[in-house]
């Protein structure tokens, strides 16, 4: 019989080996499945996780997207992983992704077309805010009225997928866009657009913000009283509440935190890498940073490594359905099993595997 | 604007309809919930039934065999999670977003090939006499089987939870799982059961999505119908009575604000897609406002993981 002893404390080992190995076993399965729809298995996996980076043809132009697909997913999910030590569930970064890069742009197209230094600025603390307001809505309604802040806050994202059809198709519509939805493109408005900073290597101020959450989030969680709050209200509310903490402020604290990390995230993609608003700008990385912030153990540097794991298989993604034929939908299935396989062998981390008979239970 | 072409025979009929796959989605996570366990990826495992269902029905011909496998198809999915929260005992609301992630991901690669396709129509049941009523025959018993059903799980699953043996336990067992295993219930097998059964449910409301109510297969279909159904087994306030009323007011939503678009109301299309949404969240806030009645049913071990101890 194989029976499930509890450790005394967690496994420091298996907590750095276990989204390794679930890397691993979902290379395995991810194997099997394109095996399945016919594609070679090796070759898949080779897509996906090397060609991107080493073969010769595709790495100029994947190398830079590395760091643009990195970027929104560790800002985004840097934010998460604060709220998601503390038990407070935010999974409608996806919405405040949107919120965010619809009143950054908002702002932008608003000046348009004058040039001036301070338009770009203004339009990162409008879309920080947007994020934040956005995320603010399932915090109040959960310190006022204790309603479920994963319901909310998943729910206003179907909201704001509509908000954002609305924009592209109405007000931030271009007007000399020929009738086409979406908006002016920010990409061509100096002012207000977000270029690469360093010719080749795909760097946006995005993705130094990201560095920057990384950094912050690190001395907020190791070295910080608010970063003990936050670890010592996941490991036991009731403890914290005799602590001193105060759950309301706490919860204010981490949805508005990551709401305007996902609406930072949003301003940068939109004046940036997507260029607009268009119906279909997002690209699911509010989900996807769910993931991230998993797979590196809601740590800063393990959200990072995790971020651009994440980006290679987006990237080796598209590879593969332009080489292979892998469908889109394929990388999605294999993203949400790696997610799987990481809640899985998570449970080595906190028990022992004990071989032999069980008492009778 | 004409509101007189909305036709309110026709609109309440469309409400049974609208409110079917939510309401088959809620009593089975009404259930899954009363065992104790939190499953959050019931979006998941409707978008999963509903491919499930759809590619068996078109290649088989039969929207029945469809609706079969759709229930198989999101036991299945369903008993992944099953297995991690209960055999390796992973945080239940990871898991669930896991699953639904996954979920969303797998059917639109199971569904590429449906894309377009024009499913089997899915039998009205003969009702004979009672169909000839005028306007109640109309409303109430011109729909097909699936319709009945749901409502007739309803009337099981709240007279199994209240009136037998089995509905003790598994109340016991979402109340208090150490006790329950104390007195010798196999908690986890319980539990497997309770939430394959959920995802039956929630496969079969996939499906009706699939083959009766669009009818067609398109990626991310189900559209947060899934979230919508947690939401309502809240608001039903874990009674499978009020979780009726609620999918039924969401229906009845969905279905109005539809005929308002048709007609042409000066309000934009995207505001009103945005309508059962908000609503939703109003419901929830105003149920969970109420301090004595939201905390008082909810199971005391909703989401806790269970080990034991020897």
């Amino acid at each position: 019989m194989i029976r499930l002893e509890k450790r005394p404390t967690p496994s420091r080992f298996w907590m750095a080996a276990t989204p390794l190995l679930a890397v691993a076993l979902t290379m395995i399965a991810g194997g099997l499945l394109f095996a399945a729809l016919g594609k070679d298995p090796f070759e898949a996996i080779r897509t996906i996780f090397w060609d991107p980076l080493f073969n010769e043809q595709f790495a100029s132009y994947s190398r830079p997207q590395l760091l643009v697909k990195a970027g929104p997913l560790i800002l985004i999910a840097i934010g998460l992983s604060l709220g998601f030590r503390a038990g407070i569930w935010n999974i409608g970064a996806e919405g405040q992704y949107i919120i965010g890069a619809l009143c950054g742009a908002g702002v932008g197209l608003a000046f348009y077309p004058a040039e001036a230094w301070y338009i770009f600025p203004l339009m990162v603390i409008a879309g920080a805010l947007g994020g934040w307001a956005w995320a603010m809505i399932p915090a109040l309604l959960k310190t006022h009225f204790r309603t479920n802040e994963i319901l909310v806050s998943l729910l206003l994202v179907y909201v704001a997928e509509q908000l954002l059809a609305s924009m592209a198709l109405g007000a931030m519509r271009n007007p000399e866009g020929g009738g086409f939805p979406g908006s002016r493109n920010l990409q061509q408005y100096p002012a207000a657009s977000n270029p690469e900073l360093i010719a080749g290597t795909g760097m946006h101020w995005g993705v130094v913000a990201a560095f920057i959450a990384v950094i912050f989030a690190y001395i907020l969680l190791n070295r910080h009283m608010l970063g003990f709050q936050i670890r010592l209200t996941g490991e036991s509310p009731r403890a914290a509440r005799f602590a001193g903490v105060n759950p309301t402020a706490l919860t204010l604290f981490c949805m508005g935190t990551s709401g305007a990390l996902a609406g930072l995230a949003g301003l940068f993609e939109v004046s940036g890498p997507a260029g607009q608003i268009s119906i279909d700008f997002n690209q699911n990385y509010g989900f996807t940073a769910i993931i991230v912030a998993f797979l590196g153990r809601l740590h800063p540097i393990g959200i990072l490594l995790a971020g651009l794991l994440m980006a290679l298989t987006y990237i080796g993604g598209e590879l593969a359905q332009f080489m292979l034929g892998l469908p889109a939908a394929a990388i999605q299935a294999f993203q949400g099993m790696l997610l799987f396989f990481l809640l899985g062998v998570d449970v080595l981390t906190n028990f022992r595997i004990r071989f032999g008979r069980s008492e009778v239970a | 604007m004409d509101l007189s072409a909305i036709n309110p025979l026709v609109l309440m009929a469309s409400i049974m309809v609208a409110a079917t796959p939510i309401l088959l989605a809620a009593i089975g996570e009404l259930v899954v919930e009363k065992a104790g366990v939190l499953n959050l990826g019931v979006e998941g495992m409707m978008i999963t039934g509903a491919i499930c269902g759809f590619a068996i029905a078109v290649e088989t011909g039969s929207p029945t065999i469809g609706f079969l496998a759709a229930m198989a198809g999101g036991a299945i999915l369903s008993l992944v999670f099953g297995f991690l929260t209960q055999v390796l005992m992973s945080n239940q609301v990871a898991t669930g977003l896991a699953l639904t992630l996954f979920g969303l991901g797998l059917s639109a690669l199971m569904g590429q090939s449906y894309v377009g396709v024009k499913p089997p129509a899915t039998d009205k049941l003969d009702l004979g006499p009672l169909a000839d009523i005028p306007v109640l025959g109309r409303v109430l018993f011109q729909h097909d089987l699936v319709v009945y059903l749901s409502l007739a799980l309803v009337l099981v699953v709240w007279a199994v939870l209240k009136y037998s043996r089995a509905g003790l336990i598994l109340r016991a067992v979402g109340e208090n799982h150490d006790a329950a295993h104390a007195l010798g219930y196999k908690v986890i097998r319980i539990r497997l059961m309770a939430i394959a059964f959920g995802g039956a449910c929630a496969g079969l409301g996939g499906a009706y999505l699939s083959l009766v109510r669009v009818p067609q297969w398109t990626e991310g279909m189900t559209a947060g119908a899934g979230w919508i159904a947690l939401a309502i087994v809240v608001f039903a306030s874990w009674k499978p009575g009020r979780a009726l009323l609620g999918a039924y007011l969401f229906g009845g939503v969905t279905v109005l604000q539809l005929n308002l678009q048709a007609a042409g109301v000066a309000v934009p299309v995207e505001y009103l897609s945005m309508s059962p949404y908000l609503i939703t969240i109003l419901v929830l806030v105003i149920m969970s406002a109420d301090r004595s009645r939201a905390a008082l049913n909810a199971p005391a071990s909703l989401g806790r993981i269970f080990h034991a101890s020897n």
